[in-house]
Formats: C-alpha cells, structure tokens, sequence
C-alpha cells in the first residue's frame, strides 16, 4: 500500500538535500578543486612553456632544495615538540581548575589566537631583538652580561612559532582531559595507584587520541608556515613557503613555485594518511569544542 | 574460585564531621562496621551516604575525626595505600584497558608474578560469571556486564573491606534485582566487611546485615532491616522504609489516646511530647464482619480503590479525616468483592502493629 507515493518522497526528499549542498559543493568546486587542478598542471610545465618534468628534477638535483626541506621539517618538529612539552602541563593545569577558572585561563590561552598573526610576529621581534626587553631584563635581573641573539635566527623563529601554535595543541589536549571521567582517577587510586602511576597508566593513554590530534594540527600548520619564519628567522630559516614566494617574486618561475606548492601538498596529504590509520580523525575537530 | 577467604576487618568511625561552607556533609558520624558484616547506608540524595563512603575510600577528607580499619588508623591515609576495594556508580572501567586488562590492574600493581596474575583474573571473572571474557573491550559489555567486571576488579586483589556506590542503580529492574542475590551469595562466599550505598530502601532490605538511614549528615537509626522496618526510631527512618501512614496521637497519663479511642500497643511508647502512630498499609486489616477483639478498630470509608495485578491499595478516611492506605493481596474475598468508592469499611490494626513513635523529628 502507497508503495510507490512513499518510494517518491524517499527520492524527492534526497534530491532536497542535495539542492541545499549544491551552493558548498560548488564553491568547494571552484576555490578548491579547479585552482589544486591548475597547480599540478602549471608544475609540470617547463620554461619553454610545453609540458617537461624540469621542475622535479630541479628539486631532486639542487642541494639547497633538500636543505630547505630538512629545515622545514626541523622546524615542524621542533615546534611540535616544544608545544608538546609546554602546552600539555598547561592544559593539565586548566584541566584542574573549577569551572569558571578553567574558562578564563583558556580564554588567556586563545586571546593572542585571535590576534592578527603579523601582530604578533612583530611583536616578539619587539621584545627580542637586541636591545629588547627580553635582553634587557635578563640582563638587569643578571641572568647574563651581554645581550644575547634570540631573533633573526633559529631560536627567535621558534619561539614565535611555539607561541603561535600553543592554542592548536592546547585545545584538543584539554577537550581530552576534560572528557575522562573524574571516577577513572578515584579507581585508579582504590585499587592502589600512586598518583604518579595512575597519571602514567590511566589519565596519560586516554589523552593520547587529543594529543596526537594537536600534535598533527601544529605540524602540519607547521609545514606550511610563512611570516613568522620570514620576519624572525632573519633570512637563516629558510623554508617550503618562503622558497615558493622568492621563485615568484624573484625569479617569476611560476612552474617552480607550484613544483614546490605540489611536493608540500603530496607530503601533507601523506602525512595525514599515515596518522589516520593511528587515529580517527573525526577527534581531531571534537576535541576543540570547548 | 581462587579468590581465597581473607581475613576481614571491623571499621570503626568516630566523630567525622564534614563541611562544606555552611553545610554539615557529616555531622560528628560515629559507626561501627563489624568484621565481616554487610552494611548499607541509606538515605535520600544530599544525605551525606556517599560523603561517608568517600571518606572510608580516603577521597574526601574530613575536617576532623578517626577512622580504623582493624587497629588501623587510616584517617590521614592516601587513598592508593588503604588497601579497600570500592566499585563506582559510574562502573569507572578503564575504557583503554580490556576486561582482564582492568581486572588484573591492581595486581600488577602489587607486582603478582604473570601467571599468577593470569590465574586469579581469571578466577575472579569467573567468581562474577564472567569467565572468558577476558579479551573483551569494556565497550562491547552491557551494563550488567560492566557492573561484574566491577565487581571482580574489586575483589581480586583480596581486599578486607569493599565499598560499593549505588553499584546497580544504572541496571533495569529484573536485573538488580538478579544482580542484588548475587552480590549477597558473594558477599557470604568472600566474607569480606562491606560497606554498600544506596537510595533504595528495598535493595537496603534486601541486601544486609544491618541498615544505617543516614539523614542531613547523621545517622538517624542503625538497626537489622527487620528492626528498622518494624520499629523505626523517627518518624525520617518510618517515612524513609517502606509506606507508612501516620496518626496524630496524644497520651493521657498512662494512655495512649487516638481521638478518642484508647489505643492498644505492645511496645511502651518513646519518651516524648509528640507522639505519632505509624500503621503500615499492609498489615491493616479489611474487616468484613466488624469490629475484631483485642483489635484497634477504626471505622473509615473507602475514598480511593487502586487495582495493582497482585495486590490493591485502597485509601480511606477516618471520621476525623485523617487518611489511612491499605494495601491488601488480591486473594479470596477480594478477588471477588473488592471495596467500592464510598462504602463504610472496619479498619483493624493488632496491637503489634501500632507502632508508636517521636513525631517530634519531622
């Protein structure tokens, strides 16, 4: 009965919601699609403007490009690391605090994450630079006599970047923390745990699903980074990014420049795949939600 | 089963009090748990039960007191060296561990050898029925599933004393009610000295040795379930177990009076100004052939009449228009015939059933 009129509304009622989609679809279609398209087309054109595989094999001879993809690497994993070793305490810290404490220590946390990021590149070159306040107050505190160079350089580089990065790792890193049930810890404890040991066997593994989610945020944020290596790093931090703007703007090699944007997306995608078959990356978008 | 016999512990609490700003958690609490004794506190949400289990875990601590486990001050021991087993409302099994995974945590622990480890996890799930579940992820269990792997994690490492918190409250009725004989043939079988907590009064009964109603952080009355039942202290602990009506009552000399009517009663009334006479439904008797000898008798009419299946509740006004509920089984004369809305009835309470208490204590 009404077998047919209700198989049609089934039907109707599929082709409503992809009436709705089609506007995203079509964006994604046009700002995503096509111009990742354009890229792998114009990298596989040579100088001579027909198709040629010149601008692999550039990347595959020259020395300097393998240098400026270990040191964006380096970086990444620096960085990474770094926001690791701050960010985790400090979200096991917010973790800990009542309600409306823990709020307001994250809205500290995410304050200078909306801040304009060129804002505060600049602003650590401010504090850093040579006669800064950070050397001057070391200084005068007597933590050392000579001010010592912590920008235009790798130390200055990271210490932006770190800074920049934090929030990504501390979000996903507290949404964790806050999810596991307090009544883990008390059994935990019960059934004899110091509470080191129960950190280390109960709390530590079920925050790892929002620690790797952060840390795959931060490193692959990472990989693509510009400003702050370009105005911290001095010109000693040379990475993908950068290497892909002088190729433009120095040497207007648009095949070049994609050559390169391709490689980062192939070895970003890779990476992505890798650590989806560790975790599900659906956590990835849930952990921040707080 | 390998989970051997220990030798259980006695707990004694003394003078606990608990604050929290200006409420009393715990109000000087005094209590003494019998080795090998089955004890429930029971009280309504807010009471101060949990409170007092979470300071014999070691998890709040009080503001002042003592608390022994044997001759053991523990009062200021960390909760990890207390050496009790405790299962949670919340079940709280480690999601990223198995099932023998969770079981055997406390013995690794305690750094049992492997094999032994794997032995007595083993004999542990199997003391909860759960043999060869051990591989399982705590994910695929149901809850009464989950509630066993509680259990046996909390007993495999033999502790003296275990502490349970609502551990069935999350479980549907026929299974907690399956679930409470199996927690009491486990308790006869380990003997070791539990303290169990719980908002329901009848899994209070069911359950223990004796029962302590814990109200506004104190205990109200500490009895044997029968005790509590028969011959509650306050009017909170008759309230509290079971369905009760209440009569106002007032003593002339030596007499107890209802209205006018002296009341007989077994049990000398407490020492107090404010009596009550507390009937419970179901041992008022629905007389046919009136008044009954040696019998309070109240003359009452019939206002509400409720078929339950195996049982009816009838409710009734006395002439001074006080309600009395009646609970009746639905045998006999009742199946048949049972009271209409309106129709004048005989109400006969025997004297051990008209229990007298302080209605002072509201």
């Amino acid at each position: 009965m009404n077998q047919d009129g209700l198989r049609l509304d089934e039907r109707l009622e599929r082709l409503k919601l992809f009436g709705l989609a089609s506007p995203a679809i079509l964006l994604i279609l046009v700002i995503l699609v096509v111009p990742v398209g354009w890229l792998f087309y114009v990298s596989f054109v040579g100088a001579d403007g027909s198709y040629s595989l010149e601008n692999y094999e550039r990347m595959w001879k020259r020395r300097s490009y393998a240098r400026i993809f270990r040191t964006t690497f380096e970086v990444s994993f620096l960085t990474t690391g770094l926001c690791i070793l701050i960010g985790y305490p400090l979200a096991y810290f917010i973790a800990g605090l009542p309600g409306r404490l823990a709020n307001l220590c994250l809205i500290t946390v995410l304050l200078p994450f909306w801040t304009s990021l060129l804002v505060r590149t600049y602003a650590w070159l401010v504090l850093l630079q040579k006669r800064g306040l950070v050397n001057e107050w070391a200084i005068s505190l007597g933590l050392w006599d000579e001010p010592i160079k912590i920008v235009h350089n790798m130390t200055g580089n990271l210490i932006g970047m770190v800074h920049i990065m934090l929030p990504f790792l501390i979000l996903p890193v507290y949404g964790a923390m806050r999810a596991i049930n307090q009544d883990y810890m008390k059994a935990a404890a019960n059934l004899g745990a110091s509470p080191r040991r129960a950190f280390w066997t109960v709390f530590f593994p079920l925050t790892l699903p929002g620690l790797f989610a952060g840390s795959l945020m931060v490193f692959i944020l990472c990989l693509g980074f510009f400003v702050t290596p370009a105005v911290l790093g001095g010109g000693k931090v040379i990475m993908v990014s950068m290497k892909i703007v002088s190729n433009i703007e120095l040497f207007v090699n648009w095949g070049a420049a994609s050559a390169l944007g391709v490689v980062l997306l192939v070895l970003t995608v890779a990476i992505l795949w890798v650590a989806s078959r560790f975790l599900n990356l659906e956590n990835m978008t849930a952990g921040g939600g707080h | 089963m390998t989970t051997t016999k220990g030798e259980a512990l006695p707990i004694s609490v003394r003078n606990v009090t608990k604050t929290y700003g200006p409420v009393h958690a715990l109000d000087d609490v005094s209590l003494d748990v019998e080795s090998g004794e089955f004890l429930t506190l029971l009280g309504p949400s807010g009471s101060g039960k949990t409170t007092l289990l979470m300071v014999l875990a070691g998890f709040t601590r009080p503001d002042r007191g003592s608390l022994k486990f044997g001759d053991r001050e523990v009062i200021r021991t960390p909760p990890h060296l207390r050496d009790v087993g405790m299962t949670f409302q919340s079940y709280a099994l480690f999601p990223h561990m198995t099932v023998a995974g969770n079981v055997g945590y406390p013995l690794k622990l305690r750094k049992v050898p492997k094999a032994e480890l794997e032995r007595r996890v083993e004999g542990a799930l199997e003391t909860v029925q759960l043999g060869g579940f051990g591989s399982r992820r705590i994910d695929q269990l149901s809850g009464g599933q989950k509630q066993r792997v509680a259990v046996a994690r909390a007993i495999v490492f033999e502790p003296r004393i275990l502490l349970m918190d609502e551990p069935l409250s999350a479980l549907d009725k026929k299974l907690r009610d399956q679930m409470q004989i199996e927690l009491r043939h486990l308790h006869e079988k380990l003997g070791m000295t539990t303290v169990y907590v719980t908002h329901d009064q009848r899994e209070a009964l069911t359950m223990s040795d004796r029962i302590a109603v814990v109200n506004h952080g104190r205990i109200m009355q500490l009895s044997t379930p029968r005790d509590l039942y028969e011959r509650p202290a306050n009017r909170f602990v008759a309230d509290f177990i079971g369905d009760s009506t209440f009569l106002a009552v007032t003593r002339r000399g030596a007499q107890i009076f209802h209205g006018d009517m002296a009341l007989r009663h077994d049990a000398p009334p407490p020492d107090a100004d404010n009596l009550l006479m507390m009937i419970r439904p179901e041992r008022v008797v629905l007389s046919r052939n009136g008044p009954q000898d040696g019998a309070n008798n109240f003359t009452a009419t019939a206002s509400e009449v409720v078929y339950q299946g195996d049982s009816f509740l009838l409710h009734a006004r006395l002439a001074d228009g006080d309600m009395v509920a009646i609970r009746g089984a639905m045998r006999g004369e009742n199946v048949t015939s049972l009271p209409a809305v309106g129709d004048a009835l005989t109400l006969c309470v025997a004297p051990e059933d008209t229990v007298l208490i302080d209605g002072s204590d509201a």
